[in-house]
């Protein structure tokens, strides 16, 4: 996995934003940036170039949802990985978001070794 | 008020916090809440609609949530801040999310909105709908927490 890639990690919980930065650092990923709803996501996408996408679903002004149909719709970001974690977890959510264009999907709660297994799928 | 519902939200507790926060909870028995005064110092709650309306609130002692969030950020938290409350919006969140998959596979199928949060001292919970309201106490080695769902007749 290349580590060195740089991440956006979007979810409208601060906590959520520090855990998964927090796993991500212990696998060894350093270049991180955060966003708190997929509006400014988008205002982050737009000015950086963003390796990888780790969002949430329910968010206020724009969803994950949302955010992951726009960044499949644009150029720049259409093939971008895209990892969705979010409490959603009923299977109309995961069909949703599969034919939105998700790269894989977790559900909270979530281990550390659960990130690891689906980052570790779609980096390869 | 059926009692299958209670189900998913005892399981989803667990699950959550067993998960983010590496405690073990130890649900009690579930009762009928007659007064709005939460059972703890903040409170996390949020509206589900679907199947039926209603909302779902949980409630944490001080000393619990503090270990709770202190444990899910590898990180001592010594005072309920804004830090707390971010958290405990995501624990009701979760453990929403968690319910209504379980109830989802009931054929019940819920959404929920995003969750509020209130701290303070004798702080009450209303919740606007006109079903009972079932309160669920949880022990930790920590101190307490309750969950409380109220749904629409």
């Amino acid at each position: 996995m290349d580590t060195s890639i740089r991440v956006l990690v979007v979810d409208d919980f601060a906590t959520m934003r520090r855990i998964l930065k927090n796993i991500l650092k212990q696998l060894d990923f350093k270049n991180l940036v955060e966003a708190d709803d997929g509006t400014t996501a988008w205002d982050v996408l737009e000015d950086q170039s963003i390796d990888l996408i780790i969002s949430d679903w329910n968010m206020p002004k724009m969803s994950g949802i949302d955010l992951l149909k726009k960044v499949r719709a644009s150029d720049k970001y259409k093939k971008t990985p895209f990892l969705m974690v979010t409490a959603e977890a009923q299977k109309q959510n995961v069909i949703e978001a599969v034919q939105a264009g998700v790269s894989n999907y977790v559900v909270k709660p979530f281990t550390a070794e659960a990130i690891f297994e689906k980052l570790d799928k779609i980096l390869k | 008020m059926d009692v299958k519902l209670i189900n998913p939200f005892i399981n989803a507790t667990i699950n959550v916090l067993e998960t983010m926060a590496f405690i073990n909870v130890n649900a009690g028995t579930p009762y009928l809440k007659k007064e709005n005064v939460a059972v703890g110092d903040v409170t996390g709650v949020l509206g589900l609609t679907g199947v039926a309306n209603g909302t779902i609130s949980v409630t944490f002692e001080e000393k619990c949530i503090l270990t709770i969030v202190s444990n899910m950020l590898g990180e001592t938290v010594k005072e309920i801040n804004y830090e707390i409350a971010d958290a405990v919006g995501e624990l009701t969140n979760m453990i929403s999310g968690q319910a209504r998959r379980e109830l989802g596979e009931m054929g019940k199928v819920f959404k929920a909105a995003i969750p509020s949060v209130i701290a303070g001292k004798n702080h009450s919970i209303i919740h606007y709908t006109t079903g009972p309201k079932i309160a669920i106490p949880f022990g930790t080695e920590n101190g307490n927490f309750t969950i409380e769902v109220c749904f629409e007749r």
